[in-house]
């Protein structure tokens, strides 16, 4: 028993000295740079991380950087606020969201004069009228990818073509009540952000349909799933499909003519940000052209930086499977923030599709 | 009197633990359940509970359970008894229970792998014949449940069987009884405190097994814990979630009477995911 007691004594002595010594170390690195720092919460692989260096460099600020892997969680951190979180990138619907519950401080477009290298078409949204709140970062659509490898020449045009028997087994789809909800609303030409339990109704039971040719509904694993050929098709964002055809070159990607959704990533100051004078320090540097450029071409998504892809190659810049043009775009609809309980709906409508999907 | 004061001060971490870790919680979650998603207090969740989805989620939970623990009984009673006649004891047992350390996430992206189409085993189906999809299958779901819960289930067995006294055997067989009679009225009955446990200890998980059900089956196998996971993390309608996971304890709790036993000697502290 005394063995037992003294060996804790000494363990606990242990950590709190540890402790003590790495609240000395975190105090010395923020004085000795000289500099402020910022912490900047992201998704993952979202960002160059050479740019993040030459914003420490440039502006002598240290960035503590860390990830997230959906808008809840991101929202969560937030809201119970135990770190200071300076710049965040959630998706438009997340925004309004954190507008409604004050988790948002209003950016100072003065601070901010690199914002004029943004495509007007991306300011002023639904979401954010102003761009009181958020700043652009990436942008994209849902749509098909698909491995023309494996297929014996089906192309995907329409929603409806997912539907066709000679495919069974092979779609893979994105676990996430939205886009598999939205793809039966589609499909039927009703609108995504439909409220309407008839149209609702209606396409969960068109999706039911599709089950004989559903192969899983998973993850981020898709896009390893896809990479190495184990499947031959996937409803899945923008974003992914160009993580794909990276690695894969036989990978296209489609958006159907019935319209899809369009999403947007941007940039806000949390409410918790402790040095929000670095927050717009650090949201003008990554809008500046050539930041903006070389960051659009390490993650791959699609930039609203007008200046930006005036200098990156007109290659990518022209394909209009990532850079919809602005009658494409027409068709493509943007989320609402429908509420809990119709996200609710979404979900168990999509929890029942998941169950009736293999009869 | 006196010498009891000591007795309950040994105690009160105990009841501290039950109180905190096991009361409250349980508590908290059936509070929430009387909650809609707007905070408001309401029965509504237990009428949702009976819709049709989620009833028959409930069902399809239980018949995957069922074969998961059925399949693992079979593989392990066998190699329960076999354990307790070989040399090595320990060392055997050791193996078994090795691979329970390790991650089950990581067990079951390596599972991806090796069902996958260019995968090891389909390496072998491939010098036969065409490839096959065993991944995101019923089969694959359930062999990865059984090879994931099968420690589980022949630690009690064997603990139970080792401590048969083997002068039992030689009395059944002086009595003329056959090897197939021995087993089924002498080993079995005496084993079956071993084989309760075990089912605890899988069966009850088994019925919330919700990271596979995504990575291995591709979402095909639904499970309550899939509902639970998706309720509290995307809609985040923890009223709905609690009140699954109310069912959920209900439906321990019957399975742990119907399992209960007076003497829980062959019982094991089971790992609960």
């Amino acid at each position: 028993m005394k063995e037992i007691l003294r060996a804790s004594i000494a363990i606990l002595l242990i950590v709190a000295l540890l402790f003590y010594g790495v609240s000395l170390l975190e105090k010395g690195s923020a004085t000795t740079s000289g500099g402020t720092t910022i912490t900047v919460f992201n998704w993952g692989e979202y960002i160059d991380p050479e740019l993040i260096a030459r914003f420490e460099e440039e502006t002598n600020t240290k960035v503590i950087y860390e990830t997230f892997d959906s808008n809840e969680a991101m929202m969560t951190k937030i809201e119970q606020g135990g770190t200071s979180y300076d710049v965040a990138m959630p998706s438009e619907y997340a925004i309004e969201k954190m507008k409604e519950s004050e988790l948002l401080l209003p950016i100072d477009h003065e601070k901010i004069p690199n914002l004029k290298n943004i495509d007007p078409y991306f300011l002023d949204l639904p979401f954010d009228p102003g761009n009181k709140y958020s700043i652009p970062y990436f942008w994209g659509t849902v749509g098909i990818a698909y491995n023309p490898a494996l297929l014996e020449g089906q192309s995907f045009e329409s929603w409806n073509d997912l539907w066709d028997p000679s495919l069974k087994e092979e779609v893979i789809i994105v676990d996430s009540a939205r886009e598999a909800i939205g793809m039966g609303l589609n499909s039927l030409n009703y609108s995504l952000n439909s409220t309407d339990l008839s149209e609702l109704r209606q396409a969960t039971d068109k999706l039911k349909t599709l089950g004989p040719n559903v192969k899983a509904v998973i993850g981020d694993e898709i896009v390893e799933m896809m990479r190495r050929e184990e499947a031959a098709i996937a409803l899945t964002w923008s974003g992914q499909a160009a993580d794909m055809m990276f690695v894969n070159e036989n990978i296209d990607y489609s958006v159907p003519k019935e319209g899809s959704n369009l999403w947007f990533d941007n940039m806000v100051i949390p409410k918790t940000a402790g040095n929000a004078e670095g927050a717009h320090e650090f949201i003008n540097f990554m809008l500046e052209a050539e930041v903006a450029a070389q960051n659009t071409s390490y993650v791959g998504y699609s930039t609203p930086n007008q200046a930006a892809t005036e200098l990156m190659d007109a290659e990518v810049i022209e394909d209009e499977r990532f850079y919809p043009p602005e009658e494409l775009r027409e068709r493509l609809e943007v989320y609402k923030n429908l509420g809990p309980e119709m996200l609710g709906v979404y979900n168990e409508l999509f929890l029942e599709f998941k169950m009736d999907m293999k009869n | 009197m006196k010498t009891k004061a000591p007795r309950f001060y040994y105690m009160i971490p105990y009841y501290l633990w039950i109180v905190l870790f096991v009361v409250a919680p349980i508590a908290l979650v059936v509070y929430y359940s009387f909650f809609n998603i707007t905070g408001d207090f309401t029965f509504s969740n237990y009428q949702n509970f009976f819709s049709s989805v989620y009833f028959r989620m409930t069902l399809s939970s239980f018949w995957y359970a069922f074969l998961v623990t059925l399949i693992t009984i079979a593989i392990a009673y066998p190699t329960a008894y076999w354990l307790t006649k070989t040399k090595n004891k320990q060392l055997w047992l050791l193996l078994i229970i090795i691979p329970s350390w390790i991650n089950l996430l990581l067990k079951a992206y390596a599972f991806i792998g090796i069902f996958g189409l260019y995968g090891p085993v389909n390496k072998v189906i491939s010098t036969f014949g065409s490839r096959q999809q065993i991944l995101f299958t019923d089969f694959s779901f359930i062999f990865v449940a059984v090879y994931i819960f099968i420690p589980f289930m022949i630690l009690p067995i064997f603990n139970s069987l080792d401590k048969l006294n083997p002068a039992l055997f030689d009395a059944s067989r002086d009595l003329g009884a056959s090897s197939w009679v021995t087993f089924r009225r002498v080993i079995f009955p005496l084993t079956l405190n071993g084989v309760k446990s075990g089912i605890q200890a899988v069966f009850i998980p088994a019925l919330s097994l919700f990271v596979i059900t995504r990575l291995i089956s591709g979402n095909k196998v639904i499970t309550l814990g899939t509902a639970i996971e998706q309720q509290f993390l995307v809609t985040q309608n923890w009223g709905m979630g609690s009140t699954i996971a109310v069912f959920l304890i209900l439906f321990m709790i019957i399975v742990m009477m119907l399992t209960g036993q007076k003497d829980r000697g062959g019982a094991i502290s089971g790992k609960t995911k």
